[in-house]
C-alpha cells in the first residue's frame, strides 16, 4: 500500500495545517459575548479566550501558541479595554508569524452592536484573504502532530480504546510523524514502567521528574484523577486507570517531556507535562477537565486529536478536529452520532489490534484531508484556558512563547 | 455465555466484556480459556477474581499491582471499591462502591448491590 498523501495548508514557518481557520480571540471574559457573536454563523471562525482580567504568563503562552497554530490562517483579537492582556500585542506577534491579524477594543468601537458589526466585517475580510492566499502543499503522516487524551474512561478503555490508539501512535512514529500524550496525573504508580520507555538517559530524568511532581501534586491536594463515572465504569483505583491511560502511548521510546505551549523539538513520541509547578500560590490546580487537556495538546501544535472515551464524552475542541474513539460497543451504539471509531470490535474479536490501528490511520488521513470528524460536524468547540503556573521552558527545549 | 478478558498471565482479575448474570463466564486472553462461576451478576467492564486473594494481598491486572484486597476475595467475586483499595489514593476505600461518591466514614458499611449501576440502562 502506498503512503497516503493529501493537501495541507502551508504556513510561513514551514508547518502544515489540516484546516484554515479564522481565530477570534478575546482577552478577558467581559469580551467573550462579543467574540462569540462575531463568530456566530461564520464558517471556519473559531473562538478561544482567557477569562482573567489580570494576566498570567502560562495563559498568554498558551494563547500565543494557539493563535500561531498550523490550523490557524488569521486572527482577530478582541479586548474590552481595561484588561492586562493586550490584544494589540497578540495581533502583532501573530503578524510576525506571517499570518494576517487584526484587533480592537470594544470600548473604542462604541459597544456591543458596533463591535459585532465591525468584527464580522474583519472576519469576512480575513477569511477571503486566507482562502485566496494560503498555499496548499502535499502532506504526509510525517507532517502530522497528533495528540491523544482519554476521558470518561471505563474498564474497556485500557483493553481496547487506548491500546488501539497506542498501536496507531507506533505506526505514526514509524512513519516519521509526531505523537503526544499527556495526563501524568493518570500515570500514578507507573514510575518504573514510564522511565523504562525513555529514549535517552536525559529523557528518563525528565520523565522521572514529571512523574514525581504529578505524585507530589496528588498527595498535596489529596485528589487523584479518578471520578465517579470511572468507578461506575468498573475502574477501582488510580493505579488501574493509570495502566489503561498509559496504553495510549503505544510502545515506542519516549523522546522527552514537553510542557504546555511547547512544540516537540523533533518527531517521535513525546509526553506532555500539564501539571502546574509549585510557586508562591502553591500548586494551584492541574487540568480540571478534559477540555483543558485538549487545549494543551493543541498548543504543542497537534493538528488532530484522538479522544478515547469508554463512558461516552461528547466534548470537542476549536482549531483541531477531535476524533472520538470508544472501546465500549454499548457506548458506541448508544452515542453513535458522537463516536467516530468503535475499538470495541477488538474485544468482540471482529478486528485485531493491528487491523484496528490501520483502520484508525485511514480515518485520521480522511479527517486530515478535510472530512469533518463527528465532534467537528456537531459543532463542538469547547475551550478552557485557566490560571496556572508552569516554569518557562528552558530555551534549549524548543519553543519559548 | 458472558465473556471476560485477562490481560496478563499473572493477573488475578479479568475484565467482563459483557454484562454477566450469576453463573458461568468464559475467560480468555492471557491463559488458555477457563470458566469461572459468578455467585452474583456483575456489570460489563467491571472486574472478577480469577483466583483467591487474601486480605492485604495484591490485586493484579496488566501484570502490575493495581490495588490491595481489603478482605478475602473468592474466585468469581466482583472486585471493586468494597474489597480493593489503592496503595496511593487514601480516599479510595471511603468511596461508595457503585457511585464512587464520598461516604461518611462512620456510616454503616452495607454490602453493595452489583446489579445496580449508574447511568442509563445499556
Amino acid at each position: 500500500m502506498s503512503e497516503p498523501i493529501w493537501e495541507g495548508y502551508l504556513r510561513a514557518d514551514g508547518r502544515l495545517g489540516v484546516r484554515n481557520v479564522v481565530l477570534v480571540l478575546y482577552t478577558v471574559e467581559c469580551a467573550s459575548h462579543v467574540a462569540l457573536e462575531i463568530a456566530r454563523g461564520e464558517p471556519d471562525a473559531h473562538v478561544i479566550g482567557f477569562p482573567g482580567c489580570y494576566d498570567n504568563a502560562y495563559a498568554i503562552r498558551l494563547m500565543l501558541a494557539l493563535a500561531r497554530h498550523p490550523n490557524v490562517g488569521a486572527v482577530l483579537a478582541v479586548g474590552l479595554g481595561c484588561e492586562y492582556t493586550q490584544p494589540a500585542r497578540i495581533a502583532e506577534r501573530v503578524r510576525e508569524s506571517g499570518r494576517p491579524a487584526e484587533w480592537f477594543y470594544i470600548q473604542e468601537q462604541g459597544g456591543t452592536v458596533a463591535s459585532v458589526e465591525v468584527g464580522k466585517r474583519i472576519v469576512r475580510q480575513l477569511r477571503e484573504r486566507i482562502r485566496a492566499e494560503t498555499p496548499r502543499a502535499p502532506m504526509r503522516l510525517k507532517d502530522l502532530v497528533v495528540g491523544a487524551e482519554c476521558g470518561g474512561s471505563d474498564g474497556t478503555s485500557g483493553l481496547a480504546g487506548n491500546p488501539v490508539v497506542g498501536r496507531f501512535f507506533d505506526r505514526l512514529v514509524d512513519a516519521g510523524g509526531t505523537a503526544i500524550f499527556e495526563e501524568t496525573v493518570e500515570m500514578i504508580g507507573l514510575r518504573d514502567i514510564m522511565t523504562a520507555r525513555a529514549a535517552t538517559p536525559e529523557a528518563a530524568l525528565q520523565i522521572g521528574a514529571a512523574y514525581d511532581k504529578a505524585e507530589r501534586y496528588c498527595r498535596a491536594v489529596r485528589q487523584y484523577s479518578i471520578a465517579p463515572g470511572n468507578f461506575a465504569g468498573g475502574l477501582t483505583t488510580i493505579e488501574e486507570k493509570s495502566m489503561g491511560a498509559f496504553a495510549k502511548g503505544g510502545s515506542r521510546p519516549i523522546q522527552g517531556v514537553i510542557r504546555v505551549a511547547q512544540r516537540p523539538p523533533r518527531p517521535g513520541l513525546w509526553l506532555m507535562d500539564t501539571v502546574p509547578d509549585e510557586h508562591f500560590m502553591g500548586f494551584g490546580y492541574t487540568n480540571p477537565n478534559d477540555t483543558e487537556g485538549l487545549m494543551d495538546l493543541i498548543s504543542a501544535g497537534a493538528q488532530i486529536l484522538l479522544f478515547i472515551t469508554g463512558r461516552g464524552s461528547v466534548t470537542g475542541a476549536p482549531l483541531a478536529p477531535v476524533i472520538k474513539i470508544t472501546g465500549n460497543t454499548q457506548t458506541y451504539e448508544r452515542m453513535k452520532d458522537d463516536m467516530d471509531f468503535n475499538a470495541g470490535r477488538v474485544l468482540s474479536g471482529e478486528l485485531t489490534l493491528d487491523e484496528a490501528a490501520r483502520e484508525l490511520e485511514s480515518l485520521v488521513v480522511r479527517v486530515a484531508s478535510g472530512e469533518p470528524s463527528r465532534p467537528e460536524a456537531l459543532g463542538h468547540r469547547e475551550y478552557f484556558i485557566m490560571y496556572k503556573h508552569q516554569d518557562t521552558p528552558p530555551l534549549e527545549m524548543g519553543c519559548r512563547a | 455465555m458472558a465473556r471476560a478478558f485477562q490481560v496478563h498471565p499473572t493477573d488475578n482479575v479479568a475484565t467482563l466484556l459483557d454484562d454477566a448474570p450469576a453463573g458461568p463466564v468464559t475467560v480468555s486472553g492471557a491463559e488458555s480459556p477457563l470458566v469461572i462461576t459468578l455467585p452474583r451478576p456483575v456489570a460489563m467492564a467491571h472486574k472478577i477474581a480469577l483466583r483467591p486473594v487474601a486480605e492485604g494481598g495484591p490485586v493484579i491486572k496488566y501484570g502490575v499491582q493495581i490495588g490491595i484486597a481489603t478482605r478475602p476475595i473468592q474466585p468469581g467475586e466482583w472486585v471493586h471499591l468494597h474489597n480493593c483499595r489503592s496503595a496511593l489514593d487514601e480516599r479510595s476505600s471511603t468511596l461508595d462502591a457503585e457511585s464512587g461518591a464520598v461516604r461518611r466514614p462512620d456510616r454503616h458499611r452495607h454490602p453493595p448491590d452489583p446489579a445496580r449501576r449508574m447511568g442509563p440502562p445499556a
